[in-house]
């Protein structure tokens, strides 16, 4: 489904048509939109490449929930350059395959100014050669280290969420120095988890530490049990992370298998991202550490900004939907769109952006971007673009849970985050 | 008009008719028939097996994968030219498809599903095991300069969509010709009526396995010229979700015909396409016209043609 | 862990996963036997089970009940429900296209799609848990010998919960159950009638077409009831459909076609060594070498370990 925002209020694309008499249908999109464009008050078209199905569902829903609020509040404040900011959604079913045909969809039928929102790392990498081909901006709210590895290319951006690399690494010192040295991580065996491995080992190993165990978990396992054993006796500190619909399982079957005698937990909150903490068989995880990208429950020293934030993307203080408080949000990701669109929105006024000839020079807009304050536009903190790696840098949030809730412990400092570039991308032609 | 210049005309044409829409279509439905073409060919390759040696495979995303990887992995790690590179995957595909139908073809029926399955399953998770090298699930971008071939830069619409074009003319035209050769009547034959065939005389062993080798490698070149001009490789072209879709397009289009797999894949694209552009419930929308497909188009598009019609159709 | 231990709670996950499986499979293997057709819904009869006992348990729990009365209620009607599902389904779409193998494939295809994006539009994507009826963990001991006698201690996370046992046994109650009615009664003589000679089946009056369809919502309904009896343990998803249809429909073919016990022993072969593997290898290896082990059985006894008959 195709969706735009204007002035708030939410229109499907297929209504705008039938307004105009067009209602026969998607056959005759592209023409239209071809010849649309034409006119400089035309909105501005972010293509919104949306996992609705397939394994990133829970968080496609919070990514879509997120952006059209920030698409709303760029709109009630006069769009961009003065044009309104149109959301153009369509699924990619969290598939690189479709991600690539959606991101094709985006350039050459929508004709859209710029590509956004893909969080999925393995879809990233299937979509982004398509975007460099088709010179066509990529914003990316992945998370991934792909950007920052020099993976990609030019066209493709990650200016608003910072990456598992820097994430992990900023962990290290807080673990060895709060919980213990002698760790075990527990990951999912593909691309993700390795990331995990391979920086958390290197981070733990620079603080005098040391990994005792990895245990890769396969794809799609279902029950975890029985992998448990294999946690070295003297472990002091179990690091895990997993993804994906079993995680609830994974943590609950954790606490069975150690009863009451657990070592100390350091967990990435994506092992419980959109689940209840409150869940029954979770009891055993007070006391136990998370990090957090953005902080799901409302901190005492909240900030106006992450009260207003909140407010408009329908959270309520507990990390859940206003209208069902079983739906819990996927926090500390989803920021990164309403962050991304904010940076969308200065870089091409930056850059008097136009129309779609105007891409290369958007891109130099952003890249000439540094240093963004802690604001409405950065609710989850401040945050250091590298223009060189198109990758981001952030403060990390490692909350305790306490009684039920998550509390905010360490906040790490933008430099703890900090590594030597991979990639110069400006080097590259567009 | 005879039959096998009626089939000529029609064949042709439709490549005539591929080249000419290069220049005329929008860009966006220019890029989506390039795409549809290599993934038709993929589905040739499945209709060999499936369509004409009644043999139904579950596992041919082993193939398209393998294809795929040794493509990637040759222009990754041992800096292959694209045309080696393209060879190596279909090399791989060859020896993984002479290996698993060496095993696979001492089952038949379900059993044969369930063979072909857990292989493309156990290769999927090997290549997840070998993260180090295959980045696992997040796989590789093939960047823009390794993917010219001979000067000719395959990222490139126009010779994307000739690569594309050449390809499927190349499977349609191998499909062709093997269903008028005599080998291609023994596997008709061996669909029909195995114990008949055998008593005939022939190698029913010797003539699966070559119809698995055939099926194996145009999957396998269909996947590397995938990867090679979508500049992407990654695990998940090698789960079971695409193995299913070379069935489901081949039984859509019409299972033993020549044309059914073109036809399938475009029918299933369009289908998915056109309705998530209109509706979420894009999955819905498919799910119903399969079933509906199934209740009033019994042997698949270009097979009710066939019945009702032009009953030369090859 | 030591070895010992781990072993044994290896084995233990692996009855757990047996159980559940088993009662998948053999809901999978009575269509299969009974109609000779491959259900790819099968796995989404299972995911339906789920969904609708989570709703089921969350509608008595928001009532205020108890969630061991809401567990109950949806261990009866999930099954029902879904099993009318499934008999609507294959009176209206399957019974159409006469059971042509392959085009059943294509048509449960379709279903698949049907039942997940309808899951995915009303229940969301969300994995959501529902409450164990009873759910304590079990310290489990060991022996060791120390000081040249044996002594009795309780290792490190070696344990299991007595919801994990509840399941195990559970299941076979239901299995014997299943047992009973096939070998037993008159609409088991039935079934074996109709799975032995269709035709002759219909020459003596059996309404095959009532058959047909009371078996596929028969087979659905024990999917939905494994579904049910998981959920507790592992969450409600739209996409949880997908390693269930796989595994039971793996141990429906090694189990050899339509036979039962076959069914059961092979689903016990495939849950115990899907543990047993994880032991000693690293899981995701572990993982390969199963899955390569079924294959490898199947193309040394292709008509599967307990089957007499040539497949087709």
């Amino acid at each position: 489904m195709t969706k735009s925002v204007k002035s708030g209020a939410v229109t499907t694309r297929r209504g705008a048509l039938k307004t105009l008499g067009i209602g026969a249908g998607a056959a005759t999109l592209p023409l239209w939109a071809r010849y649309a464009d034409a006119q400089s008050s035309a909105p501005i078209k972010i293509g919104f490449q949306v996992h609705r199905t397939g394994i990133g569902a829970a968080y496609g829903r919070w990514y879509d929930r997120t952006t059209t609020a920030a698409a709303k509040m760029i709109n009630d404040n006069g769009g961009i350059n003065g044009r309104m900011v149109e959301i153009i959604a369509e699924d990619d079913g969290t598939d690189p395959k479709r991600g690539a045909e959606v991101v094709e969809k985006f350039a050459t039928q929508y004709n859209c100014d710029v590509g956004f929102g893909t969080l999925f790392s393995h879809v990233v990498f299937g979509s982004a050669p398509r975007a460099g081909e088709l010179k066509l901006p990529y914003f990316v709210v992945s998370e991934g280290h792909h950007v920052a590895s020099g993976a990609l290319n030019r066209y493709t951006l990650q200016p608003g969420i910072t990456d598992v690399k820097s994430q992990v690494q900023a962990m290290a010192p807080f673990v060895a120095s709060n919980l213990g040295k002698k760790v075990t991580m527990i990951f999912p065996d593909f691309a993700f988890g390795h990331d995990h491995r391979d920086f958390f080992t290197a981070a733990i190993e620079a603080q005098g530490g040391q990994v005792l165990e990895h245990i890769a978990i396969p794809p799609t396992e279902t029950s975890f049990t029985r992998y448990f054993p294999k946690i070295p006796r003297d472990t002091e500190v179990i690091y895990h992370v997993m993804v994906g619909p079993a995680v609830l399982t994974f943590v609950k079957e954790l606490g069975e298998f150690f009863g009451p005698s657990r070592p100390e937990l350091f967990g990435f909150i994506d092992s419980l991202e959109a689940v209840d903490i409150g869940s029954a068989g979770l009891e055993f995880l007070d006391g136990t550490y998370f990090w957090e990208g953005n902080p799901r429950y409302a901190q005492e020293n909240q900030s106006e900004f992450d009260k207003a934030y909140r407010a408009a993307v329908g959270v309520d203080d507990n990390g859940a939907s206003l209208s069902d408080s079983k739906d819990i949000a996927t926090y500390s990701h989803m920021f990164g769109c309403w962050e991304t669109l904010n940076i969308i929105k200065r870089g091409m006024e930056a850059s008097g952006y136009a129309g779609p000839d105007d891409r290369a020079s958007l891109i130099e807009a952003v890249e000439a971007m540094s240093d963004m304050p802690h604001s409405l536009e950065h609710p989850q903190g401040a945050k250091r673009f590298n223009g060189k790696t198109h990758q981001t840098f952030g403060h990390q949030y490692i909350t305790r849970v306490t009684d039920g809730k998550l509390i905010l412990a360490h906040t790490t400092s933008i430099e703890d985050t900090l590594y030597p570039d991979e990639v110069d991308y400006t080097t590259q032609s567009f | 008009m005879t039959a096998v210049r009626k089939s000529l005309l029609l064949h042709g044409g439709l490549l005539i008719v591929l080249f000419g829409l290069q220049f005329v279509l929008p860009a966006y439905h220019h890029g989506n028939l390039a795409r549809i073409m290599v993934l038709a060919s993929y589905a040739i390759g499945y209709n060999v097996l499936f369509g004409y040696t009644g043999l139904l495979s579950l596992g041919h995303a082993m193939f398209f994968a393998a294809g795929m990887y040794g493509m990637g992995l040759g222009i990754r790690f041992l800096e292959m030219s694209p045309a080696l590179a393209l060879l190596a995957g279909l090399a791989a595909g060859l020896i993984l498809a002479l290996v698993v139908g060496y095993l696979a073809l001492r089952t038949v029926g379900v059993a044969f599903m369930i063979v072909t399955l857990m292989f493309a399953q156990a290769l999927f998770l090997t290549i997840l095991y070998f993260g180090k090298w295959t980045r696992g699930d997040e796989g590789f971008v093939i960047q823009q300069p390794e993917r010219v071939l001979w000067g000719i830069d395959l990222s490139d619409p126009v010779n994307r969509y000739f690569a594309a074009l050449l390809l499927f003319a190349v499977c349609l035209l191998v499909s062709l010709w093997l269903i008028q050769r005599p080998v291609g009547r023994v596997l008709i034959a061996i669909r029909e009526n195995q114990e008949r065939a055998r008593m005939l005389g022939y190698d029913i062993f010797a003539h699966k396995l070559a119809a698995v080798m055939i099926s194996g490698g145009i999957s396998a070149l269909a996947g590397a010229v995938y990867g090679l001009l979508f500049g992407y490789v990654g695990a998940t072209f090698a789960s079971v979700q695409y193995s299913i879709f070379p069935l489901l397009w081949v039984l859509l289009g019409g299972a033993g015909t020549v044309l059914g797999p073109f036809v399938g894949t475009l029918f299933m694209f369009y289908l998915i396409d056109l309705s998530s552009a209109l509706t979420t419930a894009h999955m819905l929308i498919a799910g119903v016209v399969l079933v509906a497909v199934t209740l009033f188009a019994q042997q698949g598009i270009v097979g009710e043609l066939r019945r009702r019609f032009w009953r030369w159709l090859p | 862990m030591e070895f010992g231990p781990y072993l044994m709670l290896a084995s233990l996950e692996g009855a757990v996963t047996t159980a559940v499986l088993s009662l998948t499979a053999v809901g999978l293997s009575l269509v299969f036997g009974v109609m000779r057709v491959v259900n790819v819904a099968h796995g989404e009869f299972f995911m339906l089970g789920a969904v609708l006992a989570w709703w089921i348990a969350s509608a008595i729990g928001g009532m205020g009940g108890n969630p061991a009365l809401g567990f109950v209620i949806a261990l009866v009607l999930a099954p029902l429900v879904v099993g009318s599902i499934a008999a609507v389904a294959d009176l209206t779409i399957l019974s159409r296209i006469d059971y042509d193998p392959e085009r059943t494939i294509v048509a449960t295809i379709g279903l698949l799609y049907i039942m997940q994006q309808v899951t995915l539009m009303t229940y969301g994507p969300d994995a959501r848990p529902v409450e164990a009826p009873f759910n304590a963990r079990i310290a489990l001991p060991w022996v060791e010998f120390a000081d040249g006698r044996p002594q009795i201690y309780w290792p490190w996370g070696f344990g299991t919960t007595t919801y994990k046992l509840g399941v195990i046994v559970a299941a076979a109650i239901v299995l014997l159950g299943v047992w009973f009615v096939m070998a037993r009664t008159r609409i088991g003589l039935i079934m074996r009638a109709t799975q032995l000679d269709r035709d002759m089946a219909l020459a003596f009056g059996i309404p095959v077409g009532r058959v047909y369809a009371f078996v596929f919502g028969l087979g659905a309904g024990l999917a939905a009831l494994a579904a049910v009896l998981v959920v507790p343990i592992q969450q409600a998803h739209y996409l949880m459909g997908g390693d269930p249809l796989l595994l039971s429909f793996i141990v429906v073919i090694i189990g050899g076609l339509g036979s039962l016990p076959g069914t059961v022993l092979a689903a016990l072969l495939i849950g115990m060594s899907d543990g047993i593997i994880s032991v000693f290898f690293s899981p995701t290896l572990a993982k390969i070498i199963a899955t390569l082990l079924v294959a490898l059985v199947l193309v040394f006894r292709p008509q599967g370990l307990f089957g007499t008959r040539a497949t087709r």
